[in-house]
């Protein structure tokens, strides 16, 4: 089954974060994605620019209608995602608690239909 | 029933012992509880139809297992849309693979962890339970949650829901998980039996929930898994508290605290079984929370042997509890054990340090301990009050009526 894991994070502490800290964060990050790869896991995964350039669009009734800034105002924002393959929930639960960003934020774990 | 034709008979009992292999094992290989439980309603109108005319089949679990396999996938091919091709494809790969007069492998294990699975929320495991292993209609497990039969329908559609499309696969955890997956998993068997630990006074309030069924439950699972100390102290705790089922109420059905319960009216041979268990457990790794709780519970069994209850020793078991839990509920027993032990100022002094957590303020057991203490302090004003505490906050009427007369006892 297909997973995506939305990695949520306070965005602003991550931003302020020193130098040495956001190349560890990374770091960690660069060998989390490898792992994933070995164990042939991995479907994709990408890190989202700041909400601060987010756009959220609405076309009701065909009218397109674009705010500025994300979808909701919440507390931990959206900065990144994976897509995984694994056999289920449990494994899928076992990746995301491995996710760097599991360490100060909260990863969402979601199943993906499968068409 | 109607007709106790033989046929109808052994459908009866099938369904009874079977119903929750069977849907283990049907929900097993596509995760979809809900559609084995519907086919497997369908094959047990079908028996109650074919069995009290044609006579029971020779194996009534196979012939039940096949009907419902066939439903579930007659079923599957009606609703097929391209996301169910794949789930029927499943359904037919295992189709024949088993030979009829072959034992059906028992998943009921993985159903339990399913239902206690940390994605399941806790408030639905029990209730899932309920249903999924031993049959129960959502209207009749709907009272003891305290909801309307559609809100627990509707939870329980959810749940499966959830287990279907998140992906929760049925199987038992590996040892690095177990221990925490199956706490779970005996903490929704505990609160089928009861409500929660609401024993303070002795009062054992409360019990509202499904104590046969729980035992039951608690039988299933130590003969899974015979080798886990946690499960075997449940089952021991459960069977403690049913061996004084007898006691707990006086001819006139009035409710009797357990301080005052004629021992004479307590089972022994439960009292037995429960010992037995509890000293296994001992003999095995990992002490637990239930094993202290029912090692409680046999130091009070012991009143039935020795005439007097050691205190001391209860006292000693809750504060093992109470490192291991940290729990204000446990504080309040302690409590209580403290003034058996030593005196009710001793008890009231322990109540004190229990009393700077503020939700404890809206918590029964905790002002039916301190009347108690209080009156056996002879502070009757002080006790009256708290009695008055004590009756607004109780849900059941038997245990209202012991509050208000043991308020009414004050005054004389």
């Amino acid at each position: 089954m297909q997973y995506m894991l939305l990695i949520y994070g306070n965005e602003a502490g991550m931003l302020s974060a020193p130098k040495d800290m956001v190349e560890q964060m990374m770091a960690a990050y660069g060998a989390y994605t490898e792992a994933m790869k070995k164990a042939k896991v991995y479907i994709g995964g990408e890190r989202l620019k700041p909400t601060s350039t987010a756009s959220s669009v609405r076309a009701p009734g065909g009218k397109t209608k674009v705010l500025d800034g994300p979808f909701a105002e919440t507390k931990e924002q959206l900065g990144g995602y994976y897509i995984i393959d694994v056999p289920g929930l449990d494994e899928a639960l076992k990746w995301a608690a491995k996710c760097p960003g599991a360490q100060h934020g909260t990863i969402e774990v979601r199943s993906i239909w499968q068409m | 029933m109607k007709d106790q034709t033989p046929g109808a008979i052994a459908a009866e009992a099938a369904a009874r012992r079977s119903y929750g292999k069977l849907v283990a094992f049907l929900a097993a290989r596509n995760r979809d509880v809900a559609s084995a439980e519907d086919a497997l309603a369908e094959a047990f109108a079908a028996a109650l139809e074919q069995w009290p005319r044609s006579g029971p089949p020779a194996n009534p679990e196979a012939w039940l297992l096949t009907v419902a396999r066939r439903k579930q996938i007659d079923s599957s091919r009606r609703n097929k849309t391209v996301a169910s091709a794949w789930p029927h494809l499943q359904l037919l790969a295992g189709e024949g693979a088993e030979a009829s007069d072959m034992p059906i492998p028992d998943q009921r294990l993985a159903l339990m962890f399913v239902c206690a699975h940390p994605a399941i929320d806790p408030a639905v495991r029990t209730p899932l339970m309920l249903q999924t292993v031993l049959g129960f209609e959502a209207a009749a497990i709907a009272p003891a949650f305290l909801v309307s039969p559609a809100t627990m329908s509707q939870r329980l559609v959810r749940a499966k829901a959830k287990i279907k499309q998140a992906g929760i696969a049925f199987r038992v955890p590996d040892r690095e998980e177990l221990p925490e997956r199956l706490e779970a998993v005996l903490e929704a068997i505990y609160a089928c039996f009861a409500d929660g630990w609401a024993d303070a006074v002795g009062s054992e309030a409360g019990r509202r929930g499904h104590a046969t069924e729980a035992i039951w439950l608690g039988e299933l699972i130590t003969e899974l898994l015979p080798e886990e100390a946690e499960a075997k102290g449940l089952l021991a705790l459960m069977l403690y508290a049913d061996s004084r089922k007898a006691a707990r109420r006086d001819d006139a059905g009035r409710y009797v605290a357990l301080p005052e319960q004629d021992v004479k009216r307590w089972d022994r041979a439960l009292i037995a079984r429960a010992e037995a268990l509890l000293r296994e457990a001992s003999g095995m790794q990992g002490t637990g929370r239930f094993q202290l709780l029912a090692a409680i519970q046999s130091a009070h069994a012991m009143r039935g042997l020795t005439g007097r209850t050691d205190w001391d020793a209860i006292v000693q078991i809750y504060d093992g509890l109470y490192a291991l839990t940290g729990s204000p509920v446990v504080a309040i027993n302690r409590a209580v054990a403290a003034a058996g032990a030593r005196g009710p100022r001793a008890g009231l002094a322990a109540l004190e340090a229990v009393a700077v957590d503020s939700a404890i303020a809206q918590y029964q057991p905790y002002w039916a301990a301190k009347a108690r203490l209080l009156a056996d302090d002879g502070q009757i004003i002080e006790a009256d009050e708290a009695y008055g505490l004590a009756i607004g906050l109780e849900a059941d009427p038997a245990v209202r009526a012991y509050l208000i007369e043991r308020r009414r006892a004050l005054r004389q």
